[in-house]
């Protein structure tokens, strides 16, 4: 038998492990990434975005950060849209990670303003009080374009001459928030997939004073990085004077602002937790 | 001995120093980077933030300490088994200074951010071509060493052995395709879901072919040297191999339920993560039947607690394993501390204590000296557990408890819980934790002094005589 033959008993364990390789592992390749999964408004990354992509697998984002929502509601409802296949033809390497030790990024692009991103990046605890992410103050040092255009062409993605030159005068955190600003948002999955307030929008806790100290936590938690702690504003606008109606302030933060870069609250806080910070906002404004 | 019967040992002893002094390493960054998860003002960057450490952490772990210990054992092993000394006792210890470079320059690469991403193959490709240098030097001079053996038959370790080198080999190729850009940086030469793919099928099966087969020849070869009574089951041994190195291939995928890639390649992972139960607790059994009757070595043996409470752990993880595997308990506890719980309990319970089970045999025969303290020993033994456990079960608490916060949902099917109010529950846990790979480090430096206690001021052996007589 093989066990005195060791050259046979190495091509036999050979041939045991290349069966389940075949089937799991090379003939995916005939199902994933198949031109009908194409995404058409999927598009390849500009070389600044492609730049800042270097710079989150340089830093080893990957091992905090995942980039793929799954099709759970828990995931769903926090982050976004599930992710498609077809969203990451032009992923090499892809970055879906294996832990989240901070939040998916899959679909972070559209969902702050640029401005929250560069704050954030430098110092992380000034936007997220607790957070233990690192500081990243020293990407704000200029851009290495070195191998800029031998990266597109090694990926084969479009880019002119015009679009390297651009890159005179940017810094790594400016290539890092291009990147992150691009992150799932090919797909228009923000207006699709927007929770629509259905009914009557009338404030349930309208002079109920009862609900503004949870207002209040719920603001110093939620809104405070960018609207300031004393509601002087800060990323976003001052509110301490939102002359505006319940109802309208309430989609705001429910369903979010696109122009001004407002996330949607809807899904984290529900109906009933927002109702509550626009009461707090609007008794802030009477009083 | 080995002088009478012209055995390499001095590569075995290189490669035995060389993997602790990784293995300590390893350790040291491990302790570090779960202080920085607590303490984020111990980030130093540019080079030393925990996004840069924490794959020197893992590469010095599974290649420094795994792999250079694995080299080591394998050589004396080999040697044994076959009757015969190494091939090219000169290519060896090429092999060693080339395997000292490739790991330090592994970890200078890796803090300067030369980082592939892809987890287990984040090397650059200069350094990963170096790695597959290594890997052919030293197959080539195991396989040899095999083909001109003097003893006819292959035990079951040596299949262990052949089914590593060919292994690795693979998934290492595959894995590390890259497109260059230039010395420093690459791109993956897969894109997207089949990249992943592709990742998952060589991260799954490093397990299998770093920390399951290479232990499981340690252990078939130990355990029958340590209690000195043979194997329970050489049969059992041999269905299990062929059962384990086929099934394992299959289960790559079951690190990426409810991903884009393909339903059905999930599937078939799960089905054959559930199969894997069989041969991995065939081994387990194997080295609990062979305990008939030697159960008492337990307390008069220290060789024989580490290799029983390893594959102990083993059965453990095993047993995790596919469940973690399967759909539904995946949704909840994927990319939580549940996982580093999981992955902790077989790097430090199995693989570890039976890496050290190998050195305390080894250290007496090649340096002619008896242990220096059977007391360290012990002490080192229950810090090791101790500590292994606080991490595991704080880790899998932790995991537990973030994903029931996240998963909660209001009566109106909104979240009932930020990202932010599951993530600072983490802290006590995270606290735990550090605390455990501070213990897990005393534990390592007890070895460590012990050891080198040893080779210096140990007692001469008197054990030349019985080591013959119960040669394999």
């Amino acid at each position: 038998m093989f066990e005195r033959k060791p050259i046979i008993l190495l091509l036999l364990a050979a041939l045991a492990i290349s069966v389940g390789t075949l089937v799991t592992m090379v003939a995916p390749f005939r199902w994933i990434n198949d031109p009908q999964l194409k995404i058409a408004e999927v598009r390849p990354y500009t070389p600044l975005q492609l730049e800042g992509r270097d710079i989150y697998i340089r830093e080893g984002c990957n091992n905090c950060h995942t980039q793929t929502v799954r099709p759970l509601l828990a995931d769903v409802e926090r982050y976004g849209d599930y992710s498609k296949a077809g969203e990451f033809v032009y992923d090499q390497p892809f970055l879906w990670g294996s832990r989240r030790t901070g939040p998916d990024l899959a679909r972070i692009g559209g969902k702050y303003p640029d401005a929250w991103h560069y704050r954030h990046m430098v110092d992380p605890q000034a936007m997220v009080p607790r957070s233990n992410m690192p500081k990243y103050a020293f990407l704000q040092r200029p851009l290495d374009t070195n191998l800029t255009s031998r990266k597109m062409q090694a990926l084969h993605f479009p880019y002119t001459s015009a679009d390297i030159a651009a890159l005179q005068g940017k810094s790594e955190l400016d290539a890092m928030v291009a990147y992150l600003q691009k992150l799932g948002s090919d797909i228009q999955w923000r207006k699709t997939a927007q929770v629509a307030v259905v009914g009557d929008l009338r404030n349930p806790f309208q002079e109920n004073k009862s609900v503004l100290s949870e207002g209040k936590g719920i603001y110093e938690k939620e809104c405070a990085q960018c609207h300031g702690a004393d509601l002087k504003g800060g990323v976003g606008p001052a509110l301490a004077n939102l002359d505006k109606p319940d109802a309208e302030v309430f989609k705001a933060v429910y369903e979010g602002l696109s122009a001004g870069g407002m996330p949607a609250f809807g899904d984290t806080l529900g109906k009933e937790r927002v109702w509550k910070v626009v009461t707090y906002l609007k008794y802030q404004q009477r009083h | 001995m080995s002088l009478k019967e012209g055995y390499a040992d001095d590569v075995v002893k290189g490669f035995m120093t060389w993997s602790i002094i990784w293995g300590l390493v390893a350790v040291l960054v491990g302790v570090l980077i779960s202080f920085q998860l607590v303490f984020p003002q111990l980030n130093f960057p540019p080079y030393l933030t925990y996004g840069r450490l924490r794959p020197i952490h893992t590469n010095a772990a599974i290649f420094g300490w795994g792999i250079g210990s694995f080299m080591a054992l394998f050589f004396y092993i080999t040697q044994r088994l076959t009757k015969t000394p190494l091939w090219s006792p000169g290519l060896a210890r090429f092999q060693l200074y080339l395997f000292n470079v490739v790991i330090a320059l592994a970890a200078v690469t890796l803090a300067l951010g030369m980082n592939r991403s892809k987890e287990y193959a984040e090397l650059e490709w200069p350094v990963a071509l170096l790695v597959v240098i290594l890997w052919v030097i030293f197959s080539a001079n195991i396989i040899m060493t095999i083909v001109r053996r003097k003893e006819e038959q292959l035990y079951i370790s040596l299949w262990y052995i052949l089914a590593t080198l060919v292994g690795v080999a693979v998934l290492y190729l595959v894995n590390n395709a890259v497109i260059p850009v230039s010395l420093f940086k690459s791109y993956s030469a897969y894109a997207g879901a089949n990249d992943a793919n592709v990742q998952w099928w060589y991260g799954h099966n490093a397990v299998a072919m770093v920390l399951t087969t290479p232990p499981l020849a340690i252990f078939y070869y130990f355990l029958p040297k340590s209690t000195g009574v043979p194997i329970y089951s050489h049969r059992m041994g041999i269905i299990a191999f062929w059962s384990l190195i086929f099934m394992y291939l299959w289960t790559g995928a079951h690190h990426l339920l409810w991903t884009p890639v393909p339903d059905w390649v999930q599937t078939l992972a799960m089905a054959f993560s559930i199969m894997l139960i069989a041969p991995s607790w065939a081994a387990v059994f194997n080295g609990y039947f062979s305990m008939n009757g030697q159960w008492h070595q337990m307390r008069d043996n220290y060789l024989v607690k580490f290799l029983i409470f390893g594959i102990t752990f083993y059965g453990l993880q095993t047993l995790q394993g596919p469940s973690q595997a399967v759909r539904t308990f995946s949704a909840f506890i994927h990319y939580t501390d549940w996982v580093p719980g999981h992955v902790h309990m077989g790097a430090l319970g199995w693989v570890s204590l039976v890496i050290f089970a190998g050195f305390y045999y080894l250290v007496p025969r090649l340096y002619g000296r008896e242990i220096y303290s059977v007391t360290l020993v012990n002490l080192h033994f229950w810090l090791a557990v101790i500590g292994q456990l606080i991490y595991s079960i704080s880790m899998w608490v932790a995991g537990v408890q973030q994903a029931a916060m996240l998963h909660a949902s209001n009566p109106d099917g909104t979240l009932h819980y930020s990202f932010m109010e599951t993530f600072v529950e983490m802290y006590p846990y995270w606290h735990a934790r550090a605390g455990a790979g501070v213990i897990y480090l005393i534990s390592l430096l007890v070895f460590i002094y012990n050891m080198v206690k040893t080779v210096t001021s140990g007692k001469p052996t008197q054990l030349t005589a019985s080591a013959a007589s119960t040669n394999a």
